[in-house]
């Protein structure tokens, strides 16, 4: 089997010294694919999404991004390789334009970007529209919108979404869905935590369900979609 | 032709004054609410850095004077200026690599960085005293008028006169110089960018790849510009006292958080707002109401509201009445 | 080495360095150290009430400390008959007009409805308010000060026992906590120290300013000692007392000195070891240990129902009292106000170097702190001084070693400065670190 692009594997971890949050856990995702963490409240599924970032203590496992063993590097460092993270919550610099913040997402970048601002705004037209903005001024579907789009302005080999539909209504959610899809569409393989499991398996290529830090079932979203003991245990029938 | 007069002292004693401290205080007040945007704690150093960086200036200028360089017109300081900010800047640099940067690799809470403040306080403080004294320094040469009071008078025949100095000229110019450069940095530069992400929303700007530490160099450089700019412009316009400038610290905070702390927008109003409401309390208002009242309703008294002793009082009184109606201040600064 | 032992020894130490003063320099220098030393420990204790218990950052105790002075003044200074009881009242009365116009001013904001009118209502009240103040209060002003400005122009005091001031002290502080406490609590700490900070600067200049009150920068002097301190000229009169200075092998003039000295001592450290016991039972209560729970974790005790913004208020009340109780021990000792002297860096940053390099949140801790660090500002500047010469004796005469000579003195700010900052760095629970 030939190793997926970004794996986090068998990671066995919690924060600072604290207990395991992660017993044995593996993520992958590879490029042109949506793998998507669902899980119950408290199974660890951010903490997973977290360990492949770097914001973890793992005791054991490795992650290994385009072959490359980056389980020693911080987060900064992860993102200069090439990872883009979107946190859940504060994920904006709500006083700054939507430009500006497109800006500071590039700001590892030394070339010229106006190509990938273009191509953000082509994805999130309506950003190009309120480019001059405060990111603060937005409501909640658009300030994701701004937070996906500063995270793709590094022009990441990878991106990483936790929980990109908390708070936001379903309209917008489908919205958004729809723009992940078409941002994987490109190639870039995207990793995503869910706490609306039924739609997010839709969506997924590839789905791990997490139960207490550990794997408990994986496989694409219409395989789990389909499986009757996830669909009783945890889509609620 | 009353009115006018009245017009003329209401000038001559509130407006300009008040144009040339509110100026002062503006570009102490952005110095606070930089040090408090990036680095998050209140500086309590503050005073007695600005009277550090002006003593740089003054030493300098009396340099200057004494090998006979000059301005012509202007004060020797203006040329100091330059060598004074570098002073202050690698003073402030060094300050924050032996001090504050051990306290902001540990995330110490904010109330310990401004003890560790006030113990650089009385480090600045004792250094000051050591070097110049304790008492009144003057350092301002050049012309002292731009328009004196008998060239007023007699320009316009009033009986009232408008004197401008060349020091208020001088501050007024150049806080306004100051601040358009500044944020001219702050709002199109990369690196004014990524101080004003930093500030607003630090784990984030870390995730951008924004360097903290050039982001803290880059503040205590700017502040260490900011407060010998005011330092030294406070004290060619009123004189130069190591223990008034640590007094202006209530000025400065009051007028960082009538504007919201961690806001240089508000740093700025807030800075004119402190400086107008102190001079109009304690401006004596005898003279322009005789001119503007009828004759029968002329004040016996001096219809001054509070001796100008009380001034500090006044940056008080609006400092309470925020903190008590709106406590992220005027242009909504961080959270209370 | 338990804590017993390291406690006494540093205390210990403290003692050789006052006694070690005494045959080094004088008796006399020795003791003015130690009752300024005591005086230092109960403002410390004030402060670790307010900082050590519940973290509250209070940089106005200069203002604390100087309305316990102003107690003084008022209980035990000469009655001023001129300005008694008609004018005094008046200006009193003045006053009490311009705080009801401010508690009429509340009042009316809370219970109108928002809008227009309850902005206007409040203007007036404020606006008639304030002139009729100044009416009533100004006249009273003008005949108090009028009458024989040299040598009173003030209210004059009650002429009572100054003793009484140290309690009354306590409480003029206690409300002016109260009025920062109301409006600056329960926002961000630096806010209640730049509030703090600003209330001392407006008390000093009140002390320094209104004349009436206690004769402002021409200060008010010759004010009766506390009872059982005598004057020096009456022990220098009494035979009995001359008796024993003679058997002891001393002059009158000294004797009488250090034995007015050593009373001060012993009813200085009565009242610290009533402060002190009383911290230390308030530390031991429930009381003490809820607010030690809520400066841990304000949020927690937030949520386990504990009224967070009260109790700051009654410990920050509290301190405060106790800052001004030792203000007005320290004007009766002295004997006079002169509000010229209260500088900032004297009696309220140093005051936080004492807490800290003594140990927030311990009692012991701020007490050694206050002797310590006391000593230290009494002490740096002869030896600084010794030091420069020592180090200038190579120099020439001149313009610069005389200028090196002359600024030591200031060197002990930069020695304060030095030590709060090793302290913080090294040692940030400070010497006897709370338990």
């Amino acid at each position: 089997m030939t190793q997926p692009f970004l794996i986090g594997k068998a990671m066995t971890g919690g924060y600072g010294k604290g207990p395991a949050i992660l017993n044995d856990c593996t993520i992958a995702v590879n490029p042109g694919e949506i793998a998507v963490i669902v899980g119950p409240n408290g199974a660890g599924k951010s903490t997973a999404m977290k360990a492949v970032f770097g914001m973890l203590n793992l005791h054991s496992g490795r992650v290994l991004l385009d072959g490359e063993d980056i389980t020693t590097l911080s987060p900064q460092e992860r993102v200069v390789k090439g990872m883009g993270f979107v946190p859940q919550t504060h994920n904006i610099f709500t006083s700054m334009t939507v430009e500006e913040n497109l800006e500071m997402g590039a700001f590892i970048r030394t070339d010229d970007f106006t190509d990938t601002l273009e191509q953000v705004y082509h994805l999130f037209p309506i950003l190009k529209e309120k480019r001059r903005q405060p990111a603060g001024q937005l409501s909640g579907g658009q300030r994701q919108q701004v937070a996906v789009g500063r995270a793709l302005m590094t022009k990441p080999k990878v991106l990483m979404l936790d929980e990109p539909t908390a708070g936001v209504s379903p309209i917008v959610m489908d919205e958004l869905f729809d723009r992940i899809i078409e941002v994987a569409r490109t190639g870039l393989p995207v990793l995503m935590v869910e706490q609306n499991a039924r739609q997010a398996l839709e969506i997924a290529d590839r789905a791990y369900v997490l139960v207490t830090g550990a794997n408990a079932h994986t496989g694409t979203g219409k395989e789990l979609l389909a499986d009757p003991e996830v669909r009783r245990s945890f889509l609620g029938g | 032709m009353d009115l006018l007069n009245a017009f003329v002292a209401l000038a001559n004693f509130v407006l300009i004054p008040g144009l040339a401290y509110g100026s002062q205080l503006a570009l102490g007040a952005l110095g606070v609410t930089l040090v408090y945007g990036i680095l998050r704690f209140s500086n309590f150093a503050h005073g007695d850095t600005m009277a550090f960086g002006t003593m740089a200036v003054i030493l300098i200028t009396w340099w200057f004077q004494s090998i006979g360089i000059h301005l012509g017109p202007l004060p020797t300081a203006l040329l100091a200026l330059p060598f004074g900010i570098a002073i202050t800047a690698a003073v402030m640099i060094f300050t924050d690599r032996t001090v504050y940067r051990f306290y902001r690799k540990k995330k110490s809470d904010p109330v310990i960085l401004v003890m560790v403040s006030l113990g650089v306080m009385f480090i600045m403080n004792g250094v000051v005293r050591f070097i110049i004294g304790p008492d009144d320094q003057s350092f301002a040469d050049g012309e002292r008028f731009l328009i004196s009071a008998r060239t007023f008078k007699q320009m316009t025949g009033l009986q009232e006169a408008l004197a401008i100095r060349t020091s208020t000229a001088i501050t007024v110019v150049t806080a306004v110089l100051v601040v358009a450069v500044l944020f001219w940095f702050l709002n199109k530069t990369r690196t004014g960018k990524s101080m004003r992400a930093f500030s607003d929303n630090e784990d984030l700007a870390l995730l951008s790849g924004i360097n903290p530490e050039r982001v803290v160099i880059v503040t205590w450089l700017i502040v260490a510009a900011l407060t010998t700019i005011a330092g030294t412009l406070y004290g060619l316009d009123k004189s130069f006292k190591p223990f008034t400038y640590f007094q202006l610290l209530l000025p400065f905070f009051a007028a960082a958080i009538v504007g919201g702390l961690g806001n240089p927008v508000g740093a700025i109003a807030g800075g004119f707002v402190i400086a107008f409401s102190e001079v109009t309390v304690t401006y004596a208002w005898k003279k322009v109401a005789t001119y503007t009242l009828p004759e029968s309703m002329a004040p016996d008294g001096l219809l001054q509201l509070l001796s100008t002793d009380y001034k500090f009082a006044v940056s008080f009184g609006i400092l309470l009445i925020v903190l008590l109606f709106k406590p992220t201040g005027l242009f909504q600064g961080k959270s209370v | 080495m338990n804590d017993t032992l390291k406690n006494t020894l540093l205390f210990a130490g403290i003692a050789v360095l006052i006694i070690g003063t005494g045959f080094v320099q004088s008796w006399n220098s020795a003791l003015l150290i130690l009752n300024m030393g005591l005086i230092s420990a109960i403002m410390a204790l004030g402060v670790n009430l307010q900082w050590g218990f519940a973290g509250l950052f209070n940089t106005g105790i200069m203002g604390f400390v100087a309305l316990g002075g102003l107690a003084s003044v008022l209980v035990a200074a000469r009655p001023v008959p001129e300005a008694w009881p008609g004018p005094a009242f008046q200006a009193v009365g003045g006053l009490l007009m311009g705080a009801a116009t401010i508690g009429l001013a509340i009042l009316a904001w809370r219970r109108l409805d928002k809008g227009r009118t309850r902005g206007l209502a409040v203007l007036a009240i404020l606006l008639i308010g304030f002139f009729a103040f100044r009416a009533v209060f100004d006249a009273a002003v003008t005949v108090i000060e009028a009458n024989n400005p040299a040598s009173a122009g003030n209210i004059g005091g009650l002429g009572l026992p100054i003793l009484l001031s140290w309690p009354l002290g306590g409480v003029l502080a206690a409300g002016a906590a109260w009025i920062i406490g109301k409006t600056a609590l329960g926002l961000r700490s630096d806010y209640l120290a730049i509030a703090t900070l600003g209330i001392a600067e407006i008390i000093i200049a009140i002390l320094k300013n209104e004349d009436w009150l206690a004769r402002g920068v021409k200060n008010i002097i010759g004010l009766p000692r506390p009872w059982p301190v005598p004057l020096e000229v009456e022990l220098q009169q009494d035979p009995a007392f001359l008796e024993r200075a003679a058997g002891l092998g001393l002059d009158p003039t000294t004797a009488s000195t250090l034995w007015v000295k050593l009373l001060y001592a012993v009813l200085f450290a009565i009242v610290l070891a009533i402060i002190f016991w009383l911290a230390e039972r308030a530390r031991h209560s429930p009381w003490g240990r809820m607010m030690r729970a809520i400066r841990d974790n304000e949020v927690a005790a937030e949520a386990m129902g504990k009224d967070v913004k009260r109790r700051h208020l009654q410990v920050f009340i509290l301190g405060s009292a106790v800052c001004g109780i030792a203000g007005a021990m320290m004007t009766s000792m002295d004997g006079q106000l002169t509000p010229t002297s209260y500088q900032p860096l004297r009696f309220t940053f140093l005051i936080w170097v004492m807490v800290i390099i003594g140990g927030s949140g311990n009692n012991l801790g701020s007490v050694l702190g206050g002797f310590l660090i006391w000593f230290l500002w009494v002490q740096v500047e002869p030896l600084g001084i010794g030091l420069m010469n020592l180090i200038t004796s190579g120099l020439g005469d001149g313009a610069l070693k005389s200028h090196l000579i002359d600024s030591a003195a200031h060197m002990r700010l930069f020695t304060m400065g030095i030590l709060l900052l090793l302290v913080l760095r090294f040692s940030p629970r400070g010497l006897i670190p709370e338990k």
